[in-house]
């Protein structure tokens, strides 16, 4: 289904003539939207080289069937950290020039206004997305919930929670919430009574959760009253709550943070303009100008500060934001190296967990 | 002699003078070859007519199917990329201690790997069989690429000294040969030791026997309440006049019709906790606020809803049956003193059986591979074999384990079909 499915796109990619100068390949939806408002748009007006963007459903699928057919047709793409990582690993990538970001308005060198993380051989980051936790403010009219252990807290906030269902992020918050502060949170689970741990934690909320699996279902549930309280992605809490006015308020303590990013597949035709667009997309004021079309954070710290209101709104969109300094201080990062190596494991005693 | 342009003399008897007592043609030939040859030409053309369909059935069903069930016992990710380390595999048996040849191929191997950018292929193998080891590989992989210096052992073992674990040398061995039962073994909650003998993996770990279990019993039950619920209407279907019955089969083919998923979301809308039916006990008082009951997100949802989609495929080879039978065959029993009773347990039940059969394995099988209805309304005890399977698929990338568990499903569904084949013959079977 995959194969099928990169194979079609790379076919409909060959179709189309390559008269770009960048050829872009993006997710579309809103979040390919901020990627062509935000950065191709502009790039292009500023630098007269031309942008074509294209989308599929995740772009690190093509770029594997078009570096190993030797017909590649894009010199940027947009994808998540893990794939970065993953295909950087099997040779698929390009590897980016961390010389060639540029440096923040005060001087502050690239590498150290990006958060950690966020550059890697093949891989520069353009925002941030987060698990948060997050409620509905109508149904706790006196104390509000306000870090992982008021989640795990039956008898101070009763009602249902959901969660996702799989071991990846429940195990993380499950520890936090238990008192493991968040630099330790991987230490800890690395470790066999660190897992017994996070799934004793987890054993006392068992039976009032309600597992979700796709992404849209958490808000779904807090708007039907089936749920309290979420542990969901913040970009769909954010469109509920923005978008559609309801009462959901996130908490931002606890948050484990991703990335999305750049990267160049290996043979890219338009190589130097390729990695023109990288930097120049990278640097704050596009950053943040992309943020302000969706509640996915900048990765550089000064960036934060040039964020505006939410496009079309005169609400802010500063708070709503991951990498917001005040929502980043009891922020755990995903790590991806020990997920890619416990993610069977761990989910096979999460499936034989839950199942019991 | 006869006239080859005469038909009826196409067929020339031994008056002729032949003597061997065959039937022959008119042009000497036995009548039997003849008929042979121009009975095989139409199978080949015949065969040419189906071919499209064979060929698509081919390279669309049989072929990638094979393919992926392939991977189940086949997997060189550890084989292909660490070649010299293989062949010392293959050159000591099991319980020989890895000598400096062996830790040189496995340095060299290394390298080669990491400088390929194959390592994490490698590293993926072999995490399958001992978790926590797919970053060792692509670690040691970056820091070898610069060059390593003999002695190999010593100098692997200084970049992580995990590289002297007995487990991971025995998951290599394993790993060594691209042909293992291994996956099979994990689908039913074992692994291999150390020394290379079968034990059941931990008790915190086992999941997959007891989904297997459960996907078989809720099937079973599935199927079981799909005929007690649709015998009774598809009786009435079949009995009804014409105008009505049609009128109600409308009713029975719509949800039938209605996509699977909207199907699934209703049902949501209506058990859930603030859903339609727990609205409206509250509002009878039948229970209390508080006491909202459970419908969704555990095996009863999974129940509900997996019986309201497949009963049309119980209820449609019942009624096609059941109009077939001749209501005088009742009414003969019941001249003849029968019961009421007797006469539906002697003599019309028997002849519904070919439905119920068909009905029964359509629903049966279908159950057995449910996917999308119990991942959304399964919650964590309504969750079914094929939840797994589609985790091994899309999340862990494990897609050796995922054909191991459907290759199991597929032979047990299989089973089934060659006892019901024994039990009750599969020639016995009506769709309509």
């Amino acid at each position: 289904m995959k194969k099928t499915l990169a194979l079609t796109t790379a076919l409909g990619m060959m179709a189309s003539p390559v008269l770009a100068d960048v050829n872009l390949l993006s997710w579309g939806g809103a979040y390919g939207n901020s990627h062509l408002e935000a950065y191709a748009k502009p790039f292009e007006a500023e630098t007269g080289i031309k942008v074509t963007m294209a989308d599929a459903d995740n772009p690190a699928t093509p770029i594997k069937a078009m570096v190993e057919a030797g017909n590649v047709t894009t010199d940027v793409a947009s994808v998540e950290y893990a794939d970065a990582v993953r295909l950087c690993d099997e040779g698929l990538l390009e590897e980016i020039d961390p010389s060639i970001l540029v440096a923040a308005e005060d001087g502050t060198p690239a590498a150290d206004d990006f958060i950690e993380g966020a550059i890697t051989e093949c891989f520069v980051a353009t925002d941030v997305y987060s698990m948060v936790l997050a409620f509905d403010d109508s149904k706790f009219p006196d104390a509000k919930p306000a870090s992982p252990a008021d989640f795990f807290d039956l008898e101070k906030f009763p009602g249902k929670r959901t969660m996702r269902k799989g071991a990846k992020f429940n195990l993380e918050l499950a520890l936090m919430a238990d008192g493991v502060p968040a630099a330790e949170v991987y230490e800890t689970l690395a470790t066999p009574e660190g897992v017994d741990r996070a799934f004793a934690k987890l054993d006392s909320i068992k039976n009032d959760v309600i597992w979700w699996e796709a992404g849209a279902q958490p808000p779904q549930l807090l708007a039907d009253g089936e749920v309290v309280m979420a542990y969901a992605f913040n970009g769909r809490i954010f469109n509920a709550a923005q978008g559609e006015g309801k009462p959901f308020k996130i908490i931002w303590d606890g948050q484990i943070y991703e990335m999305e990013g750049w990267v160049v597949p290996k043979g890219a035709k338009n190589l130097e303009d390729a990695m023109k667009f990288v930097a120049w997309t990278t640097s704050p004021a596009p950053q943040a100008r992309a943020a302000e079309f969706i509640s996915y954070g900048p990765p550089r710290k000064s960036a934060a500060a040039l964020v505006g209101n939410v496009e079309g709104t005169d609400v802010p969109m500063g708070p709503h934001l991951p990498t917001t300094e005040a929502n980043m201080t009891n922020a755990l990062p995903s790590n991806l190296d020990f997920w890619v190596d416990r993610d069977a494991e761990l989910n096979e005693r999460f499936n034989s967990w839950l199942a019991s | 002699m006869a006239n080859a342009l005469d038909p009826h003399a196409a067929i020339a008897t031994t008056a002729g003078g032949l003597t061997d007592g065959a039937l022959r043609t008119a042009d000497g030939r036995p009548l039997v070859r003849a008929l042979a040859r121009s009975q095989a030409l139409a199978r080949r053309r015949a065969f040419l007519l189906v071919l499209p369909l064979l060929a698509f059935v081919l390279i669309t069903f049989v072929i990638p199917i094979g393919q992926m069930l392939q991977r189940s016992f086949y997997n060189d990710g550890f084989s292909d990329h660490m070649p010299q380390l293989s062949q010392w595999f293959a050159e000591n048996p099991r319980g020989a201690e890895p000598d400096e040849a062996a830790w040189t191929a496995l340095a060299t191997d290394l390298q080669a790997s990491a400088e390929a950018r194959t390592i994490g292929i490698v590293g993926t193998r072999i995490n399958y069989d001992v978790p926590g080891t797919r970053s060792l590989f692509t670690s040691t992989g970056r820091q070898v690429r610069r060059g390593i210096e003999p002695p190999y052992q010593a100098a692997l073992m200084e970049i992580n000294e995990d590289w002297g674990d007995p487990r991971l040398w025995s998951a290599m061995r394993e790993a060594s040969n691209p042909v293992t039962g291994n996956f099979y073994l994990a689908a039913v909650d074992r692994k291999r030791g150390e020394d290379g003998s079968i034990q059941q993996v931990e008790e915190r770990q086992q999941v997959y026997v007891m989904l297997f279990m459960r996907t078989f019993w809720l099937s079973l039950l599935i199927t079981f309440i799909t005929f007690v619920l649709g015998f009774p209407i598809a009786h009435l279907l079949a009995t009804l006049p014409m105008r009505k019955s049609n009128l109600l089969m409308i009713l029975v083919l719509l949800p039938f019709w209605t996509s699977l998923l909207v199907r699934t979301t209703s049902w949501m809308v209506l058990l859930q906790q603030q859903g339609v039916i727990n609205d409206i006990l509250v509002w009878l008082g039948v229970i209390g606020g508080g006491g909202r009951l459970q419908m969704i997100y555990n095996q009863t949802g999974t129940i509900i809803a997996m019986t309201h989609i497949l009963l049309p495929f119980m209820i449609l080879p019942l009624y096609s049956v059941m109009r077939t039978i001749n209501p005088s065959y009742v009414r003969a029993a019941r001249s003849l003193g029968a019961t009421s009773w007797t006469a539906f347990r002697r003599v019309y039940f028997p002849q519904t059986l070919p439905g119920l059969g068909a009905g029964a394995l359509l629903v049966f099988i279908l159950a057995v591979g449910y996917y999308i209805t119990p991942a959304l309304v399964g919650g964590s005890s309504g969750q079914l074999i094929s939840n797994m399977i589609a985790m091994h698929m899309t999340d862990t990338l494990n897609w050796s384990m995922a054909a191991a568990l459907a290759a199991l499903l597929l032979g047990a569904v299989l089973l089934l079909y060659w006892v019901y084949d024994r039990m009750v013959g599969i020639d016995n079977l009506k769709l309509g």
